[in-house]
């Protein structure tokens, strides 16, 4: 017997590796929409966070490289899982009736690879950004002058889009929704939901999801209908009307010199 | 009253099933499904066909025999109760009503409604005891069991084995029954020198029997004729949890 | 044939002790070499098959269930006696004993019945080691209960489900050693024959009724622990599989069977509600601790219950017997009972009822604490009569629960055939002519657990340490012959009714001429009427299916044709037993107030019948019962 044998060969161990890497991916998920949250605030909050991320240079590819890994594992044994599942019943009932499976649990493969799919498409747009041509990644220079990518009115120009901004808002939807069960169930896994305070963990859980949902509904609601408006005036083709000392310290090509040359070096 | 049943026939084991309709007249409400399947099987038998073979025995809900999938839920409609113990009176005049065997590749079909079972006693042969030896044990008062504890070991204990957790899990899980059997000897003081091997070698030969994985949605506990809670489930993950860290890391105590 | 009972010399409580002492033992290094055949996987063959394979014996364990878990002690409700005088209310070895002895009308063996109570106290200790989750107090320590024919707590149990406890206890025990090996278990065989080879039991042959399959088994000793015969009467409270079937065949190889007609009907099941049904369920004797039994003065009163006022209602049970009140035994209850129906007072539709009301009690206790002491007991009558027994009394009716007759056994257990024993509910030996409630289970353990390891030795180390003789032995080969010769002439026969119809038919006649209450007329009729029934059941009886395939209605056949001898057996000997005794009520013999009358005098023993072959009369023995401790008197519960 040795970790991988605990891990991923047993029945238990299985589901206690699906409840960390879930658990690992929901802290990712709600620290994703903290720092998305800072859309509210002024362009250059956002646009801060987004380039100290970046910079972060090594330890970044750390981070990226773990959650991945940590994807690639859940939706792996969710796959393994299903496999063996379906074998566990070769034939199936003429007619079976559910009895308290919640439709979330019902439904966790479904939402589970849509989400899926949703994230390899949300990383094409932002992370790799090669779905939307080179208009739709603008950069921008924070007030101390330092030329960075302009995370906000890439999202907002993002969400601009109808049809994206209704995918982004079914998948995280349905993201929310994976959880709803998907929080009970890896306390569960985890021998941790008790009597004592499963009801509690249920109610808690979803209000989590719903918190977690409009939270993501609300920047991609607030993008949509203008109430976060994109700043950058070399993204909107002209300048701010009034003239005012973080518009004036802006001008768009240098921005686009100094970051394309460091887009250059990082390839 | 009277009912249509659509019963699943089969040969045996090698063989494939189908569902064969019969039509059923005269019945009481207060007849037991079984009998009415008695009444069916009389008929059959004077007709010169064979009659269905469906698994009981004591017919009061405790020896967990009898296993037949009734309309979708096993035992039937009705909740906390086995096969024996469903009365006609839980149904309307002139229902369908489908009977299946308990599916499961754990669980294979022997004939008609009745499955192999023996996985479980598999399981409880690895580790679902209390190494106790006749005439070595100390007075039975010597060790108190506070009455929560026992109240609970007993809760586990009500498992009859019958399956329905397996039959009503879309997995075919049968982390039910595994957990109630190694929850209830895991509580008590008297369970405790073995715990860990009891945990790592009962859920060991449950993966090796075919049965499927807990994605909980505890429909187990739902379809439980004895309402054995989930929480075992939790417990038995825990116990698991504990149980693999301290052999992975080849803890032992001076 | 001799019947040497082989009791001990000494006093009473030196006799089991000085008989380990005396025993003979097998050394370790060689009890391996031992192989025992152990039928039933029961309380007392689970137990056993565990017990005899943790000693080092080579063990093979067969049941006809699925699983060993199965086997119907997990049926047993209220719970199991033992002398630990936890309450301090005055309980010992001696108190059980002998309350144990007289609730079975002084018709037991008192060394038997001495050493249970002796060993009781170790069973408990036994299965708490084992993991059995007994009730308890809030400090920790056993809870207990009263029984009926007790005036101490000396009551261990499991909610309403102790038999399933002890079961499932036993049976753990019994997995541990099949895991190990030590036991080769063979589920799903159905035992059809014993075989003896030079008058010693040496085997089985067995069906495996999944496929069919007819197998040999070889071994140097049968134990069996196949249960009782109450199916017999088509409605009782026993499983649909319980059969007299393996104690029959060993009966017909030369084991004796003692006192057939003891018989207990329980008092307190849920009345029959139709032509239908399959089997009668129990309601706890547990009940009575809280429940008074009732029925209305008056005759023909069709009022609901809580329409008759109180001074309309006759506790009768309370009225007739002061002292113990609810709890009398349970012969003597279900006597009561039917006395107050067949006196036109019944309840119910069918009129054959009596009221166990709960209203006092809950006004007492809070319905809350009803709950929690009966809780399943109250589901399971609403589940199977749609009636709440918190708004309404609980309709009862006597219902075959256990026979204390079977197999006869001397005090090692072993039967009239050396190296056939005999343990649990299939011998005869520990509950005379009626048991009292929550013994049944002891009784069982008892011998599985520290009877039966002690006294098996005593005959395996006096036989040669030869191996178990081949299965191509020639007794092998004709044991196997005649099973498939009586298979295949029930599957041929090709006649025109039901063997369930037959079943039925058959333990109408029983229940009406040897049940609760017996008389020579209906006795004679009786034996007349079963004759004629077998003959038309041979005749006519139709069996489908085919014998090499499972066949449920072929295993139904085999037993109701060995019932069929069995009935008539229990019939010849209730005919010859002219007295009242316990579970056998002959109504010739009463006082004038109805109460049994018994004679020790001509009666004081046990008898145990001879088979002489089939349509042969069988040959009545007599073991005289001698009683060394106790006084025989005249049993009083007033």
């Amino acid at each position: 017997m040795n970790i991988i044998h605990v891990l991923f060969r047993s029945s238990i161990g299985k589901k206690v590796t699906m409840a960390v890497s879930g658990f690992i991916l929901f802290g990712f998920v709600v620290g994703h929409l903290s720092g998305n949250l800072q859309i509210f605030a002024h362009p250059d909050k956002i646009n801060a966070y987004a380039h100290f991320l970046e910079s972060l240079g090594p330890a970044l590819w750390v981070i990226r490289l773990f959650l991945l890994v940590t994807l690639v594992v859940h939706v792996w044994l969710a796959a393994q899982l299903t496999i063996e599942n379906k074998r566990a019943r070769q034939k199936n009932y003429e007619k079976q009736v559910t009895l308290r499976a919640t439709m979330a649990s019902r439904y966790m493969r479904v939402s589970g690879v849509i989400v899926f799919v949703f994230i390899i498409y949300h990383l094409l747009h932002f992370t790799v950004r090669v779905t939307h041509g080179a208009e739709a990644y603008p950069t921008t220079i924070l007030a101390d002058g330092t030329p960075v990518r302009d995370v906000h009115s890439m999202m907002v120009l993002g969400f601009q889009n109808p049809v994206i901004a209704i995918f982004y808002l079914l998948s995280v939807g349905l993201l929310s929704w994976h959880l709803a069960h998907g929080l009970v169930s890896m306390f569960q896994s985890l021998g941790l939901r008790t009597r004592t305070w499963s009801r509690f963990l249920e109610r808690v859980t979803i209000v989590v999801c719903v918190l977690y949902f409009l939270g993501n509904a609300l920047i991609v609601v607030a993008a949509m209908s203008g109430k976060v408006r994109i700043q950058n005036p070399s993204v909107l083709g002209f300048a701010c009307r009034t003239d005012c000392e973080v518009c004036g310290a802006r001008t768009a090509d240098a921005t686009a010199e100094t970051l394309d040359g460091s887009k250059e070096s990082q390839s | 009253m009277k009912v249509t049943l659509r019963v699943w026939r089969q040969k045996d084991g090698n063989s494939e099933g189908n569902f064969e309709e019969y039509q059923t007249e005269g019945l009481n409400p207060n007849m037991s499904f079984l009998e009415m399947l008695d009444v069916v099987n009389e008929d059959l038998t004077l007709k010169g066909e064979d009659p269905i073979a469906f698994a009981h025995d004591c017919r009061e809900g405790i020896c967990g025999t009898c296993s037949c999938m009734i309309d979708g839920k096993p035992h039937g409609p009705e909740n906390g109760i086995t096969t024996c113990q469903t009365y006609m009176r839980s149904f309307k005049d002139g229902d369908l009503i489908t009977v299946e065997p308990f599916r499961a590749s754990g669980f294979p079909v022997q004939k008609d409604l009745i499955t192999d079972r023996s996985a479980f006693d598999t399981i409880m042969q690895s580790g679902g005891f209390i190494t106790a030896r006749a005439g070595s044990c100390e007075d039975a008062n010597a060790l108190p069991i506070g009455k929560e504890v026992a109240d609970l070991a007993m809760d586990a204990a009500a498992c009859i084995g019958c399956g329905a957790c397996v039959a009503a899990c879309k997995n075919s899980s049968a982390m039910l029954f595994v957990s109630a059997k190694a929850g209830q000897l895991n509580l008590l003081p008297q369970g405790q020198p073995e715990k860990d091997k009891r945990v790592l070698n009962m859920v060991a030969t449950m993966d090796e029997a075919g049965f499927g994985n807990c994605t909980n949605q505890y429909e187990c506990s739902a379809a439980c004729p004895k309402l054995i809670s989930e929480e075992f489930i939790s417990k038995l993950n825990r116990d698991y949890v504990s149980a693999s860290v301290k052999k992975l890391f080849k803890a032992k105590s001076l | 044939m001799i019947l040497d009972s082989k009791i001990p010399s000494g006093p009473l409580e030196k006799k089991w002790n000085n008989h380990i002492m005396d025993g003979k033992l097998v050394n370790p290094a060689n009890k391996r070499k031992y192989e025992v055949i152990v039928v039933g996987t029961g309380l007392a063959g689970a137990s056993a098959a565990a017990t005899l394979a943790e000693l080092g014996y080579s063990v093979n364990a067969f049941t006809f269930h699925d699983s060993p878990r199965r086997a119907h002690s997990i049926a047993a409700q209220g719970g199991i006696n033992a002398a630990k005088n936890y309450q301090n209310d005055g309980d010992s070895v001696y108190r059980l004993f002998y309350d144990t002895v007289k609730g079975g009308d002084f018709r037991s063996r008192e060394s038997n019945v001495y050493r249970l109570a002796e060993v009781s106290a170790n069973i408990i200790d036994q299965c708490v080691a084992l993991g059995v989750p007994f009730a308890r107090e809030y400090g920790g320590l056993l809870a207990n209960r009263s029984f009926g024919g007790a005036q101490v707590s000396r009551t261990f149990y499991a909610r309403g489900q102790t038999g399933q406890q002890l079961l499932l206890g036993a049976y753990s025990g019994l997995s541990r050693q099949i895991g190990l090996g030590t036991v080769r278990m063979n589920a799903n065989h159905e035992m059809l024959e014993l075989v003896t080879i030079d008058g010693h039991a040496r085997g089985i042959i067995t069906r495996n009724v999944t496929t069919g399959a007819i197998e040999r088994h070889s071994a140097h000793a049968v134990v069996l622990a196949t249960g009782g015969y109450g199916n017999v009467f088509y409605l009782s409270t026993n499983a649909m599989n319980c059969n007299v079937t393996a104690a029959w065949r060993a009966h017909r190889k030369g084991a004796a069977f003692a006192n057939p007609c003891y018989t207990q009907i329980h008092p307190t099941c849920i009345p029959v509600s139709g032509d239908y049904q399959s089997k009668l369920t129990l309601m706890s004797e547990s009940l009575r601790n809280d429940g008074r039994i009732w029925a209305p003065k008056k005759k023909g009163d069709r009022r609901p219950a809580d329409q008759i006022p109180e001074d309309e209602r006759d506790y009768y049970l309370e009225r007739k017997y002061p002292s113990f009140g609810n709890l009398a035994p349970r012969d003597i209850s279900s006597r009561a009972a039917k006395e107050a129906c067949d006196e036109g007072r019944g309840v119910g539709e069918t009129g054959l009822g009596v009221y166990l009301d709960f209203k006092d009690a809950i006004d007492r206790l809070g319905e809350n604490a009803i709950r929690e002491r009966y809780g399943n007991l109250f589901d399971i009558y609403h589940e199977i009569t749609g009636e709440s027994a918190y708004k309404q009394p609980m309709r009862i009716y006597p219902a075959v629960h256990y026979t204390m007759g079977g197999l006869w056994v001397d005090y090692n257990l072993m039967s009239s055939i050396p190296g056939c024993f005999v343990i649990g509910e299939a011998n005869f030996s520990d509950h005379g002519a009626n048991r009292l409630g929550a013994s049944a289970l002891m009784q069982g353990l008892a011998d599985g657990y520290f009877v039966l390891p002690y006294t098996i030795p005593h005959y395996l180390a006096d036989i040669p340490r030869d191996p178990a003789p081949p299965t191509d032995h020639p007794e092998f080969a004709k044991a196997e012959e005649e099973v498939v010769n009586r298979t295949k002439a029930l599957l041929d026969n090709n006649g025109k009714q039901t063997v369930r119809s037959f079943h039925k038919r058959l333990g109408k006649i029983i229940w009406d001429k040897c049940g609760m209450s017996r008389s020579k007329s209906g006795l004679e009729e009786g034996i007349r009427l079963i004759s004629e029934l077998r003959q038309e059941f041979e005749e006519d009886v139709r069996v489908p299916g085919a014998a090499d395939t499972l066949n449920q209605s072929l295993e139904l056949a085999g037993r109701v044709a060995d019932f069929f001898e069995l009935g008539e057996l229990m019939c010849r000997d209730a005919l010859a037993r002219e007295e009242s005794c316990g579970g056998h009520f002959r109504e010739e013999h009463q006082y004038p107030d109805g109460e049994a009358m018994r004679n020790d005098e001509d009666y004081g023993h046990v008898s145990a019948w001879e088979w002489k072959g089939k349509n042969q009369e069988p040959e009545l023995h007599k073991e005289k019962l001698e009683y060394e401790a106790v006084k025989m008197v005249t049993r009083s519960y007033k």
